[in-house]
């Protein structure tokens, strides 16, 4: 038989290398796709083969894990106290984005939002004091994602904070999250100041109890639905929210109307929620949170389960290898720099935020939002394009978060860290910028890669796993 | 004094690079400068150029070094903002297709999910497992890259046979599959000829002969130097020679190559017992009874197995081939008295600058029959290797294609910069009584060749009266250049054209026989 079989067919060509060849192909008007190559990663040799050897093994598994991500049933069921529900939570206890961290390697953003969660929670009167403490030892720090959790930027959350809290409804599991306090001076970008704590402070005491009556009153949130009629509303749930929030208004408006006896608080409540388009990045982040921690522990899978930045570090976790945290340098995003700001402002890359692109939204679903293509290079195309190529890396597509433009295809979902260290190709992220000082705050948005050193250590400790068995 | 900057996580394919370092190293106040992925090879190179700076160290295969040198300390910051205009240039005529261009074969094939051949010129190093990639997704693979390791091609081409596919290559420049023209190849008529070689330009300068006498190819497939070799036992020959055997649209059988193991020509002369169609075979060096014995026809040139072919094709005598090409002998007289006049006495030595490796190997047969100092760096004699490439030695014929020009450098074919260089040093070289080249045209090849080499001729007019320049055209009239247009202006300018690379040789040969 041979290749004989190729003879008298349409040649239709890949072209990997010179372009000059598929120049001369296209000319002539033969089919030829052009493949815009890029190195591998630099794995180990053996490394490679073990996971090459391996592959069927991690494909059974991250089929498992992947329908996981897909059944997952995120709902906001309620709010309550940090100190009440999350799991491990306690008075010394401050929890912070990303992978592990010690208070001397925090960078300006974390100490700031650390500083103002001990002055908010009564520990310390002011800077001086809270800096003290918290280099003494007498408070502990932990990543978010270890309690369930997760926070945008610095990401701190305190005992007496309240949160979000929602249920896997598929699988029992819970996530929780801080409420967002808007834009200007924020904890979350590391400002600590008198403005900053008294709105915290209002956040408890009648933001919290106004929306946990009114969620009580409607019973429970269907977020998912909520995410996908954002997506196809221009938002991509993690740099754009306008849609989430305006959905999740809708929601809960006339509940609040309902449940708060006070008008003028209604009214602040409303008002609040209503002014800042950011008010559902936290609910699309444990959305995100509660879908992925149950596909955790299932052995020898590659798929990304969480992907976090600390503000000094990028850490990842894989749903293969239980708690490890694989963990390289974080980066300075490339952004969009608000007047007065330049990237020597940039901190570098801060918060759990990127579990929306873990999940198989933010930067994956940018196609879905044209409207902040000046974040990604100008044009829609730029933003399909990102899109586009996120698909290579992952294990498979959405089956409800759809992108419009790409005639309603599936999210790309379930990052799969060997396809990312064959292909070398890194997960996007689009995220804002904070300023490296504390205080100041937000000095831009934009977006960036991941770095590789965390995917190289993932796949090299998956490697590992696999030839011990 | 030399400066660097670097760009961590910027990759560019090499092609692109070395258009941007060509471009640099011509702008004003840089002496030297070169824009290089941070590989081993390339830092080694670095090195050898005197342009590597310690720092250079902790950088690796993704990241890009820009090394400039300069005496004009002022001018670094202005170079290097030059330098990344031209790589967003580059880079953006890259993305300007408007549609998604994917990252990976798995990112293509759901584009195009019926490709059934990959088109591989990577580096070596990672071509071998984006070729094994293909293979496993169903697809056929020409490989046209260098450097892949020996065994990298056995397991490949073992899991094609095994999975009824064909892998041309590595180091396979032509093929032209269903009438396809693939990476360097010509465009030639359909028909009925079908050819396997297991050399680049030999294929070319075979087919391109076939198509202009206005006869066809059915199919023309290139196996790789290598695949003749025991080690690789002709795999691709063997199952090539199988397929053309089936293949209905093919009459007649051509093979391209040099000598192949004497192990793997009693597995192609064992295997065309087997096939009655009609074979014409041009091994290169070798001795003529050795595959006539199969019942093959054997040529001595690539010129004669293409009219052979065509003979073939056409149901003429085969023997009419040897009487046209002895009539056009009996003509040589008038151009060799004519070349004659224009080589001053004191000259004496050929110097044949090519860039088709099978090319230069085929003139160096011609003319060896008559001269034996004859200096190569393809030289199978060890007495006549040339000890430094870049000098010519009495008689030279050198490949500009060899590794040791083309080690980051694009090939002679698309880049005429080096032998544009070399024939400035041959035409100030006082012995140097000809200058021999080939000119091959086609997909791939620079698309205006005249351009290129004619002021250069020109200018090695006017620096040296008394030599004679001659050349062959590989080619068609289909081609892009345009052959008979590339050749009424090579003879406009007093350049001798011949009608193949055979017969430039010959005729060469006799030059030298009457300048003696």
């Amino acid at each position: 038989m041979g290749f004989k079989k190729l003879f008298g067919k349409k040649v239709e060509v890949v072209n990997i290398g010179l372009d000059t060849f598929k120049d001369d192909l296209g000319k002539q008007g033969e089919k030829v796709t052009n493949v815009e190559w890029t190195p591998p990663a630099n794995l180990d040799k053996n490394i490679l083969r073990i996971l090459q050897e391996n592959k069927a093994i991690i494909e059974t598994a991250n089929e498992k894990a992947l329908e996981i991500i897909l059944n997952g049933k995120p709902f906001l069921v309620g709010l309550d106290i940090a100190g009440n529900v999350i799991p491990g939570m306690k008075e010394n206890l401050l929890l912070h984005s990303g992978p592990p961290l010690t208070w001397d390697r925090m960078c300006g953003p974390m100490k700031g939002a650390m500083i103002g969660a001990m002055i908010y929670e009564g520990k310390a009167k002011d800077f001086a004091e809270a800096e003290k403490l918290g280099a003494s030892g007498q408070f502990e720090f932990s990543p978010c994602h270890e309690h369930n959790t997760v926070g945008p930027m610095a990401g701190v959350v305190s005992a007496s904070m309240p949160v979000f809290v929602l249920k896997n409804e598929e699988y029992g599991n819970f996530a929780y999250c801080t409420l967002n306090e808007g834009l200007g001076k924020v904890l979350r970008y590391g400002a600590y100041d008198q403005q900053t704590i008294e709105k915290l402070k209002w956040m408890e005491k009648e933001l919290y109890p106004t929306l946990k009556n009114a969620v009580e009153f409607i019973g429970k949130i269907d977020l998912k639905n909520i995410i996908a009629q954002a997506l196809h509303m221009g938002d991509e749930v993690h740099n754009r929210n306008r849609a989430g929030t305006s959905l999740f208004y809708r929601t809960i408006a006339p509940a609040i109307v309902q449940t708060c006896k006070k008008p003028e608080v209604t009214a602040k409540v409303l008002d609040f929620i209503n002014g800042n388009d950011h008010f559902f990045l936290n609910l699309s982040m444990p959305a995100a949170k509660v879908t992925l921690d149950a596909a955790r522990n299932i052995k020898n899978s590659s798929i990304v389960v969480a992907m976090t930045r600390n503000g000094t570090d990028f850490g990842l976790q894989l749903a293969g290898t239980g708690n490890s945290w694989f963990v390289g340098k974080a980066l300075v995003p490339d952004a969009l720099y608000f007047p007065g700001f330049t990237k020597d402002d940039a901190n570098p890359d801060i918060g759990d935020s990127s579990i929306t692109e873990t999940a198989g939204l933010g930067g994956f679903a940018i196609a879905a939002s044209p409207a902040i293509v000046q974040f990604v290079g100008g044009s829609a195309s730029d933003a399909i394009n990102y899109t586009m190529t996120m698909y290579e890396i992952t294990f498979g597509e959405n089956n409800i978060y759809q992108i419009p433009y790409l005639n309603f295809r599936g999210t790309p979902t379930g990052i799969d860290v060997t396809k990312v260290a064959e292909k070398g190709i890194l997960p996007f992220i689009d995220t804002g910028v904070a300023h490296k000082d504390p205080g100041i705050g937000q000095v831009g948005a934009g977006v960036l890669s991941a770095p590789m050193e965390p995917f190289i250590k993932a796949a090299t400790g998956l490697a590992k796993q696999l030839s011990i068995k | 004094m030399i400066k660097s900057l670097i760009k961590k996580g910027e990759y560019f394919d090499s092609v692109s690079l070395m258009i941007v370092g060509k471009n640099v190293a011509q702008m004003d106040d840089v002496i030297d400068a070169t824009v290089v992925m941070a590989t081993r090879e390339n830092k080694s190179i670095l090195k050898t150029a005197g342009l590597y700076l310690n720092e250079f160290e902790k950088y690796d295969d993704t990241d890009l070094l820009i090394v400039i040198k300069s005496d004009n300390e002022d001018k670094f910051d202005e170079i290097f903002e030059n330098v990344d205009i031209l790589l967003k240039e580059i880079r953006n005529k890259k993305d300007d297709h408007g549609t998604f261009t994917p990252k990976s074969l798995d990112g293509a094939l759901q584009i195009q999910p019926d490709s059934n051949l990959a088109l591989i010129s990577l580096a070596g190093r990672y071509a071998g497992n984006e070729a094994m990639k293909a293979l496993k997704k169903g697809l056929n693979v020409m490989l046209f890259s260098d450097n892949v390791p020996l065994e990298t091609e056995i397991e490949l081409k073992k899991y094609a046979l095994a999975n009824d596919l064909l892998v041309m290559g590595p180091d396979c420049g032509t093929a032209i599959i269903n009438g396809v023209p693939l990476a360097f190849s010509n465009a030639v008529n359909k028909g009925n000829i079908g050819i396997i070689a297991a050399s680049g330009t030999g294929l070319q300068e075979v087919s391109s002969i076939i198509s202009e006498e206005g006869f066809g190819i059915s199919q023309a497939i290139g196996t790789g130097g290598r695949d003749i070799k025991e080690e690789v036992g002709g795999m691709m020959f063997i199952s090539s020679l199988e397929a053309l055997r089936d293949d209905e649209n093919t009459k007649v059988i051509v093979l391209v190559s040099k000598p192949p193991h004497p192990t793997v020509l009693k597995k192609i002369n064992a295997k065309l017992k087997e096939i009655s169609k009609p074979v014409v075979s041009i091994f290169l060096g070798a001795d003529k009874y050795l595959i006539e014995e199969s019942g093959a026809f054997a040529a001595e040139t690539l010129e004669e197995a293409a009219l052979l072919a065509c003979a073939i094709s056409g149901n003429f005598e085969t023997s009419k081939v040897s009487k046209f090409l002895e009539e056009r002998r009996s003509d040589y007289k008038v151009i060799v008295d004519n070349e004659v006049k224009k080589i001053s006495s004191d000259r004496k030595y050929i110097r044949g600058l090519f860039s088709g490796g099978t090319l230069c190997d085929e003139a160096q047969i011609i003319l060896k029959k008559d001269i034996e100092n004859i200096f190569s760096n393809r030289s199978g004699d060890e007495k006549y290797a040339l000890k430094d490439s870049w000098l010519s030695k009495e008689h030279t014929l050198v490949d500009l294609g060899e590794d040791e020009f083309t080690v980051g450098r694009l090939h002679p074919m698309m880049d005429f910069d080096l032998r544009n260089k070399r024939i400035i040093q041959e035409a100030k070289d006082k012995e140097t009584a000809i200058i021999l080249f080939d000119l091959v045209l086609g997909y791939g090849a620079n698309a205006d060749p005249i351009n290129e080499i004619l002021p250069i001729i020109k200018e090695a007019k006017r620096i040296a009266k008394g030599i004679s320049f001659i050349c062959s055209v590989t080619g068609t009239e289909q081609d892009p250049q345009n052959k008979s247009k590339v050749i009424e202006i090579l003879e406009k300018n007093d350049i001798l054209v011949m009608p193949s690379n055979a017969a430039a040789a010959e005729i060469v040969n006799l030059i030298i026989r009457e300048i003696k």
